[in-house]
C-alpha cells in the first residue's frame, strides 16, 4: 500500500490535494464549524444517514431475497407481481417515489375520519418512516433484480445433489441455494451500498433531516454556499471509505469456494 | 371523501392537453428531460471514451488523474455534485471571464444540467468503456498492428466494434440512470418532468394524479429504451453470432 | 496568444450578449399564490409577476422571468444564472451581507396559521409542545428557529410553503410560520378552510423579519439597482401600483 503512494508523482499530487485543502481551509468562511449549534445538528444529521443506509439497506435486502427468488424460481402468479414491482421502482425516479408516498399518500388523510385518533397515527405523521419505506422499496427493487440473478445462477448440481440426499426443500434453500446465492452477490453489495448511500440525500426534499438537510440549514442560517456542500462531499466520501473498506474486510473473512 | 372524489371524475380533465389541463405541460417536462438525458448521455459517453483510453494508454499522470475523477465522482451523491457543479462552475466561468474583463454571461438551464449531469456520466461511462476495452480479444489488436494499422483505424475499426456488444448492457443501464437522474434536477428548480409535476401538484392538490402520471410518463421512457437497447445489442452482436455458427 | 484569442472570444460574445440578453428576474419555481404561481398553459401569474412586469416596462427593460429553486435562490444570482431577485425576498441584515436590495416593493405581517384548536398564542407558549413545519432559507425558519425552536416538539423545514400547507392540511404538522397574504389565499381553498385558522401575527424582530420584501441585486451592480428603484417609483407614482394591486387584494399591501 504504501509502496504505491510512494512515487514522486503520486507524492506531487497528495502536496497538491493537501495545498487545496488548506486554501479551502484558510479562505473559506469555517467559523459556523465551531458553532455548538451546529456541531449538534451535524452530529444529528450523520447518524440519521448512516442508520438510514443500515435500516433500508437491511430491510431491503430482506424483501429482495423473496423477490429474487419469486422470479426466479416462483410460479407465474409470484413472478409477474415480482417482476411488476421491481420493472416499477427501477423505471421510475425515487425522488418521484418519495413524493408520492409522503405527499401523495398525505394529501389523503383529510378525507380518512379517525386517522389521527388510530393507532398508526404517530407513523403516518412521521416522515422518517415514509423515507426508510421508501429507501427500502428502492432497494428491494433493484437487489431483487440481482438477487433473481444470484439465485439462477447457482449451479443445477448442487441443487440436484441436495435434493438427491433426501434434503427438504426448505433446508435446501436455507444451507445450500440461499447461502450460494448470498456468496454471489456478496462483491456487487458494496458498490451498491454505495449506491444506496448516494440516493439518501433526497429524504431531505420530505422533511427528514439527514445530513444534507443540515447543510442546506446552514447555508439558509449563514448565507454560505459552497463550505457547507464541501462539509457534504467529504462526509460522503468518508462513509463510502467505510463501506468500501467494511466491505473488503468481509469478503476476505468468507472463504471463496465456490467457482 | 372529496380528495377520492379528485381522483374519480377530474382526473381526465386534470390531465387534458389543453389549459385547464396539465397534460401539456407535463409532456413539456419530459421533452426537457429527454433534451437533458441526451445531451449529458452524449457528454459522458464523449467523456468516457477519452477516460477509457486514457485509463488505458495514457501517462501515469493522465490515469491517477482519472482515478481521482471517477472515484470521487462515484463515491458523492449525484445531488451534491449537481448542487456543487451547478453553483460553483457556473461561478468560475464567470469569475474567469470578468478577469478576462468581459461581463457576466448567463448559463441557461438545459446547458448547465447538461454539463453537469455530464459530468457524472462521464466518471461511470469510463468504468463501462474501459471494462468492454479489456474484453476485447488481445490478438485482435495485436494482429492489426501486426499488419501496421495506425492506431486512429485500429480504434475505429477494431477496438470499438469489437468492444461494443460488451459496452452496450453497462450503456443501456446508464442511460436508464440518466433518464432517472434528471429528475435530481427539480431540486434547483429546472421545470423538467418531476419539477413540472411537483408544480402542477401543488397547484391543483391532485397529488396522486399527477405523480402518478409522471411515473407512467418514466416508466414508458424506459420500457422505449429498454426495447431500444436490447435490439442494439442484437445489431452489435451480429458479427459474433455468425462467427459462433 | 491563447489568453487574448480567449479574452477577445469572451469579450466578441459578452458584447452581442450585451445587446440582446434581457435582465433574468428570479422567481421561485413553486407555486405561492397569490404572488406567483405557475398556470396549465405553462404561465406564471400573480401578483408579484404583475408586478416585475410592470416595473421592467416603468424601467425600460427587457425582462425574461426565470424560475429557480428557492432554497438556492441566492448562489444562483451570486453565480450569474440570474440578474435579479423578485420572489418576495424580504430586506434583513444577514442578507445584505451577501447581496443588495432595491427599496422595498411589499411588507405584509408574518402570522401562525395552525390546525383548529391547537394553538392558543401565536408565541412561544402556545407553541410549546408543538410541531411547526417552515420553509427552507426563509426569514420564517430563522424566526422559529430563533423564538420556538427551544420550546417545540420539533421544526420540520419544508422546501416549498405549499408543501409545509399540504402536511399542516394532512395534519402532520400543528402550525406552521408565514406571510399573511399567502396564508390567507391556503385559508380560501376548501382544505385550508377545513382545516386550519390563523392564530395572529407574530411579535416583530426586525433584525431577523426584515424591512418588507424588496428585489435582490449582487452587489456592486448599482445602475440596475438604481433603474429598479426608479422602476418602483415610478409605478408606485402614476398608479399602476395601485392598480395591480386592486386586481388581487381588497387593500394595499405596501406597508408601512
Amino acid at each position: 500500500m504504501l509502496k504505491a503512494v510512494l512515487i514522486p508523482r503520486r507524492l506531487v499530487m497528495i502536496f497538491i490535494a493537501l495545498g487545496l485543502l488548506v486554501l479551502c481551509f484558510v479562505y473559506g468562511r469555517w467559523d459556523w464549524l465551531l458553532v455548538p449549534k451546529y456541531q449538534k445538528l451535524i452530529a444529528t444529521g450523520v447518524w440519521n444517514t448512516v442508520s438510514l443506509l443500515i435500516i433500508t439497506m437491511a430491510l431491503g435486502m430482506a424483501m429482495a431475497i423473496p423477490l429474487g427468488l419469486a422470479q426466479a424460481a416462483g410460479p407465474w402468479y409470484l413472478a409477474r407481481p415480482a417482476q411488476l414491482f421491481c420493472g416499477l421502482i427501477r423505471g421510475t425516479p425515487l425522488l418521484l417515489q418519495l413524493f408520492l408516498l409522503y405527499y401523495g399518500v398525505g394529501s389523503l388523510f383529510p378525507g380518512i375520519p379517525g386517522i389521527r385518533e388510530s393507532l398508526f397515527w404517530p407513523i403516518l405523521r412521521d416522515a422518517w418512516y415514509f423515507a426508510v419505506f421508501g429507501l427500502s422499496l428502492s432497494v428491494a427493487g433493484y437487489e431483487g433484480e440481482v438477487m433473481r440473478g444470484a439465485f439462477k445462477g447457482v449451479p443445477h448440481g448442487q441443487l440436484e445433489a441436495a435434493k438427491a440426499m433426501g434434503m427438504p426443500r426448505l433446508t435446501l434453500f436455507w444451507r445450500i441455494w440461499l447461502p450460494q446465492a448470498l456468496h454471489r452477490v456478496l462483491p456487487t453489495l458494496g458498490g451498491e451500498t454505495v449506491l444506496q448511500m448516494k440516493a439518501t440525500p433526497l429524504v431531505a426534499m420530505i422533511t427528514v433531516t439527514d445530513i444534507y438537510a443540515v447543510s442546506n440549514r446552514v447555508r439558509a442560517d449563514t448565507l454560505i454556499i459552497y463550505e457547507p456542500l464541501l462539509m457534504l462531499a467529504l462526509v460522503y466520501l468518508s462513509i463510502t471509505g467505510c463501506i468500501v473498506a467494511l466491505f473488503w474486510w468481509l469478503e476476505r473473512r468468507i472463504p471463496t469456494r465456490t467457482a | 371523501m372529496q380528495s377520492l372524489g379528485v381522483l374519480g371524475a377530474s382526473t381526465l380533465d386534470l390531465l387534458a392537453f389543453a389549459p385547464p389541463g396539465w397534460g401539456a405541460t407535463l409532456l413539456r417536462g419530459l421533452w426537457n428531460s429527454v433534451l437533458i438525458a441526451v445531451g449529458a448521455y452524449g457528454l459522458g459517453l464523449g467523456i468516457g471514451v477519452a477516460g477509457a483510453y486514457g485509463k488505458l494508454y495514457g501517462s501515469p499522470w493522465v490515469k491517477d488523474l482519472l482515478a481521482i475523477y471517477t472515484t470521487l465522482v462515484r463515491a458523492v451523491p449525484e445531488l451534491i455534485l449537481i448542487l456543487i457543479l451547478y453553483f460553483a462552475v457556473t461561478d468560475a466561468v464567470n469569475q474567469m471571464i470578468m478577469a478576462f474583463g468581459g461581463g457576466r454571461i448567463e448559463i441557461n438551464g438545459v446547458v448547465a444540467g447538461i454539463a453537469v449531469l455530464g459530468v457524472v456520466q462521464g466518471a461511470y461511462s469510463t468504468e463501462v468503456l474501459r471494462g468492454a476495452i479489456l474484453a476485447v480479444p488481445a490478438g485482435q489488436i495485436e494482429a492489426a498492428r501486426a499488419m501496421g494499422m495506425p492506431a486512429g483505424l485500429l480504434a475505429r475499426r477494431i477496438t470499438l466494434p469489437l468492444m461494443l456488444s460488451y459496452a452496450i448492457p453497462g450503456l443501456a443501464n446508464l442511460w436508464l440512470t440518466v433518464t432517472k437522474d434528471t429528475a435530481l434536477l427539480a431540486v434547483v428548480g429546472f421545470a423538467e418532468l418531476t419539477q413540472a409535476t411537483r408544480q402542477a401538484a401543488s397547484t391543483t392538490k391532485a397529488f396522486f394524479t399527477f405523480y402518478a402520471a409522471a411515473g407512467v410518463l418514466y416508466l414508458i421512457l424506459s420500457i422505449a429504451s429498454t426495447f431500444l437497447f436490447s435490439r442494439a445489442e442484437k445489431w452489435a452482436r451480429r458479427g459474433q453470432r455468425r462467427t459462433g455458427d | 496568444m491563447k489568453k487574448l484569442a480567449f479574452a477577445t472570444l469572451a469579450a466578441l460574445a459578452l458584447g452581442t450578449a450585451a445587446l440582446a440578453e434581457p435582465v433574468k428576474i428570479g422567481i421561485a419555481a413553486e407555486a405561492y399564490p397569490p404572488f406567483a404561481s405557475p398556470d396549465a398553459s405553462g404561465n406564471w401569474v400573480g401578483w408579484e409577476i404583475d408586478f416585475i412586469n410592470a416595473v421592467c416596462k416603468a424601467s425600460e427593460m427587457e425582462c425574461a422571468i426565470t424560475p429557480v429553486a428557492w432554497d438556492g435562490i441566492i448562489p444562483s444570482l451570486t453565480s450569474g444564472q440570474i440578474d435579479v431577485i423578485m420572489a418576495s425576498m424580504s430586506i434583513t441584515e444577514e442578507r445584505m451581507k451577501t447581496i443588495d436590495f432595491s427599496d422595498k416593493y411589499y411588507n405584509t405581517p408574518t402570522v401562525i396559521v395552525a390546525a383548529k384548536g391547537a394553538v392558543a398564542t401565536p408565541d412561544a407558549a402556545g407553541l410549546a409542545g408543538k410541531i411547526i413545519g417552515v420553509q427552507a432559507s426563509t426569514i420564517h425558519e430563522a424566526y422559529v428557529n430563533a423564538y420556538f425552536a427551544a420550546g417545540a416538539a420539533e421544526v420540520k423545514v419544508y422546501q416549498t410553503q405549499d408543501e409545509a400547507n399540504q402536511d399542516l392540511a394532512a395534519g402532520r404538522i400543528d402550525a406552521t410560520q408565514a406571510d399573511s397574504i399567502a396564508m390567507d389565499a391556503f385559508l380560501a381553498t376548501e382544505a385550508g378552510t377545513a382545516c386550519c385558522e390563523t392564530v395572529g401575527a407574530v411579535a416583530d424582530d426586525p433584525a431577523i423579519l426584515g424591512a418588507g420584501v424588496g428585489a435582490g441585486i449582487r452587489k456592486g451592480e448599482d445602475d440596475l439597482k438604481a433603474k429598479i428603484n426608479a422602476g418602483i417609483a415610478k409605478i408606485l407614482e402614476d398608479g399602476t401600483y395601485d392598480t395591480i394591486t386592486k386586481a388581487y387584494f381588497a387593500s394595499s399591501i405596501y406597508g408601512g
